[in-house]
């Protein structure tokens, strides 16, 4: 795809997404359908970075989803309504999480690191289930809602006006996004990128490569608790379920559907996953064959993700 | 509580073992085609359901032979079809293609028979327990040990006596030679898939007898077995044999003293080898990647 | 024009006329309707109909639809029919049950919401019908908090709450099966509150705990609980788990001849379940939330007939939720003579049931201080089958909701209605 083509093809992208409340509702969406969608291409992209940049896949990412959505939602619950604050502890406590338990991992590769990746998912989804004085447990943490964001004396209405929300969850996106994108185009990203091809000759050449897969398993799961905090402020709830394999499951599909190898494959990738799963639903009750029907037809056609086919024709 | 202790890792050895013959299968389609399949649990709800609806034609005994085979014709067909197209490709995509397959599975499967649980009767002769010390030996789950204990020895005979087997064991190994040697791999892979689909149908089969039927069965047992397979290690059949076993035990031992844990303890336990052992229990050095 | 085109093709002003004709006839209908003012009254269902819950969502999803039918026969709600809008919320996490609720209360403008079977969904659903004042009624969700700790004036439940279903089953248990019991209880709410709502029950009327094991949701293995539970020597075992996990302990418990020698039991039981299970395991002392086996009953006989012909089945107590559910949201509308969620609300707090919507034998009211309906609870054991085939209990004793609810008092419900 020449460079030109490229830029225009990012520059539609924005422009759809800046205007998605305006023309979600004409196609017979609803604007929750948007956030979400933006909340899961945030997610999607903060595992691919790991997983398509170092060819790192890890399977327990919503540990630190949940982490996040838990660190909001208990901040709001028992500490201060403030939104703002509560992102922040949802973020801090991620990534704190992910910096410890990677510190631990970063020696595993391939499906071990995967494997490695749930237990340590399913360790939280455990916590998160047995201490319910605090979680919840299993009926969640509920009783509290997203605040009003006061930005330097003006009042943004999170709370009772949903686009007002959409457009947080869309600055946070387009902030990751563009932090995640500097980050591989620095000498950084480049060394995650060799190590990608080809481990052996990276530490030959010097390269701390458990350095670097643990800083960017650090920065992944990062991006993805801000995801999770955006997740349960959607919601105006969390539970453990947002915590177990199958969520972490559902990213690594997002990624692959949408094409591992590109940068907004992921976004592709979720966009489908969500909206095919909405609508389909809403059609039928076999919506789980038609939707697993397209994820085959996804893989024998369709080589490289979506994106990877729209790629190799441009 | 030493009594407690001893009857809960024998029970847990029956209970490791068939998590040993779901993961067996597993482990087979993984180790030769690189293939991780997700959709290993709707095979064995497939078997299970295909028992059920064959029962009043072949009775018990014909349905435990005949559901398996069925099931593994229908795996020989989807590796034909589908799976095969994925080979040599990244494995997420054959993650991506199982999953999506696991859907149709579960869907179909629940929109043949219906989502509500059906009653799965077994034989009189195996619903007494051999003694009312030793209860948890009921004649059931003893039957369902010698099985499996039948399939995994078949298996291994398989694998070591036949010539199958040992292209089996050396396509997994080295697949180009072993194509260059004049195998015909294509076949070879697909009887391999064919192989695993059958333990799981096996498997599910044995699950109605003791679990409640309904379409999510295979779901909740999918997990599992992955992580006997890692425990074990990859690429070893006994390792996964053993890390099967040692599901069973170790989720029995912590039923004894916090039950609320026998889940996430397999978790713990798989973390706690793959941190102190990188390469699980019985794993052999270089297994895939 | 000339002479050749008007033979060769249909003339235009033909081809307007007709085009006329067609929108026209297009735009009579809905023309027409607008005119009577029959917008539909739309009821959002947002119900698992996948994932383990879809057995028991399926059967909530016929009582409504049985429940539209029948208002529609009656002209509807406040002279408008109405209309069932069906979402899945799926089994799994909260989120897609929220997105669906909002998916029904955004763009679909329903006017009622119900759901859900899986008591974190049915309390996240809750605040989004809280925040959006749309009347809500909860079918089948079991958590106590929804109609107590985190109650809210637009949320009502027709399925007991656990203290209920304790008091009416530990006289059973004490006077029929012993006064020892071992409990193995679901880890998680719904489990909790049962188990320390019976083990109260159970000591007031002279009972022991001799040893209490919580289980993991969706264990699929429960031989090591029983055999602690053995290993504890009680008179009875008393089985908390509920839906797939009900079926798999039984089984098993049966299996190990468990049976012969303890009394197997528990508080809360659905003839799904009984279903599920061979013959031989059809067994124990339960409290079924509602029975479709009511002699002397009016009314009964009639819903079961319906629902047979529907379904094929007779109703379980989830379609009977269903049932009752959709038909309080019209219920409430014409006590209140209006669609405004709090004047709904007012009028649906405290009224009484009619008897063929209510279908048992005592009076069922919605209790205004908390919203949760108290009705009937039936106790009893199941068999292997009656002179019906689906006939899985044999009901004992029918033990009226109001002696054996909690009290009003004692409930953490703070409600607060809307200025």
């Amino acid at each position: 795809m020449t460079r030109a083509r490229q830029l225009g093809a990012t520059a539609l992208l924005w422009i759809a997404l800046l205007t998605m409340p305006y023309w979600i509702t004409a196609i017979g969406g609803y604007m929750e359908l948007a956030s979400r969608v933006v909340v899961m291409a945030l997610a999607a992209m903060a595992l691919n970075f790991l997983l398509g940049y170092t060819g790192t896949l890890s399977f327990g990412h919503a540990a630190y989803f949940g982490v996040g959505a838990y660190g909001v939602g208990m901040t709001l619950k028992y500490l201060t309504p403030s939104t703002g604050l509560g992102m922040l502890i949802g973020m801090v406590a991620g990534t704190l999480a992910a910096a410890a338990i990677g510190a631990l991992i970063v020696r595993l590769r391939g499906v071990y690191f995967a494997m490695v990746t749930i237990a340590f998912g399913q360790v939280f989804y455990f916590i998160a289930f047995r201490w319910n004085s605090v979680t919840g447990g299993d009926d969640g943490l509920t009783g509290w809602r997203r605040q009003p964001l006061d930005l330097a004396g003006i009042r943004v209405d999170i709370q009772n006006h949903d686009t007002a929300f959409y457009y947080l969850a869309l600055v946070c996106f387009a902030l990751s996004v563009g932090a995640m994108a500097l980050l591989l185009r620095s000498p950084f990203g480049r060394t995650l990128q060799a190590i990608r091809e080809n481990e052996r000759r990276a530490r030959f050449l010097g390269i701390a490569v458990e350095r670097h897969l643990w800083l960017s398993f650090v920065i992944s799961c990062a991006f993805v608790s801000l995801a999770g905090t955006l997740y349960a402020l959607l919601n105006n709830f969390t539970d453990p379920r947002a915590l177990r394999w199958d969520m972490s499951g559902n990213f690594v599909i997002m990624a692959v559907l949408g094409g591992m190898r590109s940068f907004w494959g992921p976004l592709i990738g979720a966009a489908v996953f969500v909206v095919l799963q909405d609508y389909v639903s809403s059609h039928t009750e076999n919506w789980m064959s038609v939707v697993g029907l397209i994820f085959v037809l996804v893989v024998l056609f369709f080589p490289r993700g979506v994106l990877g086919l729209l790629q190799h024709r441009g | 509580m030493l009594q407690l202790i001893l009857f809960n890792v024998f029970n847990g050895l029956i209970v490791g073992a068939f998590y040993a013959l779901m993961a067996l299968g597993l482990s087979l389609i993984i180790n030769l085609s690189g293939v991780i399949n997700f959709a290993h649990g709707g095979f064995l709800a497939l078997g299970a359901y295909l028992a059920y609806s064959l029962m009043p034609l072949v009775g018990f005994w014909g349905a435990l032979v005949v559901a398996p085979l069925l099931t593994a014709a229908l795996g020989l067909a989807i590796e034909r079809l589908l799976i095969r197209r994925v080979y040599g490709r990244d494995p997420l995509y054959s993650l991506l293609l199982t999953f999506g397959l696991a859907y149709i599975l579960e869907d179909v499967t629940r929109y043949i028979w219906g989502p509500q649980s059906l009653p799965y009767p077994i034989p009189a002769v195996l619903t007494r327990p051999l003694s009312t010390q030793f209860f948890f030996l009921t004649g059931y789950r003893l039957f369902m040990v010698a099985l499996v204990g039948l399939a995994v020895a078949a298996l291994f005979f398989v694998l070591g006596r036949t010539r199958l087997g040992i292209r089996i064991r050396a396509g997994t190994l080295d697949l180009e030679t072993v194509s260059a040697l004049g195998v015909n791999v294509r076949v070879l892979r697909n009887l391999n898939f064919g192989l695993g689909i059958y333990l799981a149908g096996l498997a599910g089969v044995l699950a109605a007898g003791m679990l409640g039927l309904q379409p999510t069965i295979g779901t909740s047992l999918i997990m599992p077995s992955f992580v006997a397979i890692i425990v074990g290690g990859l690429g070893s059949l006994p390792g996964t044999l053993l890390g099967g076993l040692l599901i069973g035990v170790v989720s029995g031992l912590a039923t004894v003293f916090l039950p609320s844990a026998s889940e996430a303890v397999i978790y713990v336990m798989m973390g706690l080898v793959l941190l102190l052992r990188p390469r699980g229990l019985l794993g052999e050095e270089g297994r895939l990647k | 024009m000339n002479d050749a085109n008007r033979s060769a093709t249909p003339g235009r002003r033909t081809v307007l006329r007709a085009a006329l004709a067609v929108g026209a006839a297009n735009l009579a209908p809905p023309f027409i309707l607008s005119a009577r003012g029959e917008q539909p009254v739309l009821i959002g269902l947002c119900n698992p109909l996948t994932g383990t819950y879809a057995g028991v969502g399926k059967n909530e999803l016929s009582g409504c639809e049985l429940a539209v039918t029948q208002i529609n026969g009656k002209g509807g709600i406040l002279g408008r029919p109405v209309e069932l809008r069906v979402e899945d919320s799926t089994s799994g996490d909260a989120g897609t049950a929220v997105q669906k609720a909002r998916k029904l209360i955004e763009r679909d403008k329903v006017d009622f919401l119900l759901g859900n079977v899986n008591s974190a969904l049915a309390l996240a659903m809750a605040q989004v019908s809280n925040e959006k004042n749309i009347l809500h009624i909860v079918p089948g969700g079991h958590t106590d908090a929804i109609t107590g700790a985190t109650c809210h004036w637009n949320v009502f439940r027709v399925c007991n709450a656990t203290q209920m279903e304790a008091n009416a089953s530990a006289q059973q248990l004490i006077e029929k099966a012993g006064r020892k019991w071992y409990y193995i209880t679901p880890d998680y709410a719904f489990g909790h509150t049962l188990q320390a709502a019976l083990e109260k029950a159970a000591e007031r009327l002279g009972g022991t705990k001799v040893g209490a094991d919580l289980a993991p949701l969706g264990t699929t293995d429960f031989s090591s609980y029983l055999i602690k539970a053995q290993a504890a020597n009680p008179e009875v075992i008393i089985f908390l788990p509920q839906g797939d996990d009900m079926v798999n302990a039984l089984k098993q418990a049966v299996q190990f001849g468990l049976d012969k020698r303890i009394h197997l039991a528990g508080a809360q039981q659905e003839l799904e379940s009984l279903e599920g299970l061979p013959p031989e395991a059809r067994i124990g002392s339960w409290v079924f939330e509602w029975y479709w086996k009511q002699p002397g009953v009016p009314h009964v006989a009639e819903f079961v007939e319906a629902i047979r012909k529907k379904t094929g089945k007779v109703p379980t107590a989830r379609t009977w939720f269903g049932f009752v559910s959709t038909w309080s949201c019209a219920l409430a509308a014409q006590a209140a003579k209006s669609m405004d969620a709090p004047k709904m609300a007012k009028a649906l707090g405290g009224m009484t049931l009619p008897p063929e919507i209510a279908l048992v034998p005592d009076p069922a009211l919605y209790r205004a201080e908390d919203h949760q309906l108290v009705a009937s609870l039936f106790v009893g054991n199941a068999q292997a089958g009656g002179t019906d085939p689906e006939d899985l209990f044999n009901v004992s004793r029918v033990v009226r909701g109001a002696d054996v609810a909690g009290r009003v008092e004692d409930s953490p419900c703070k409600m607060v209605w809307p200025s």
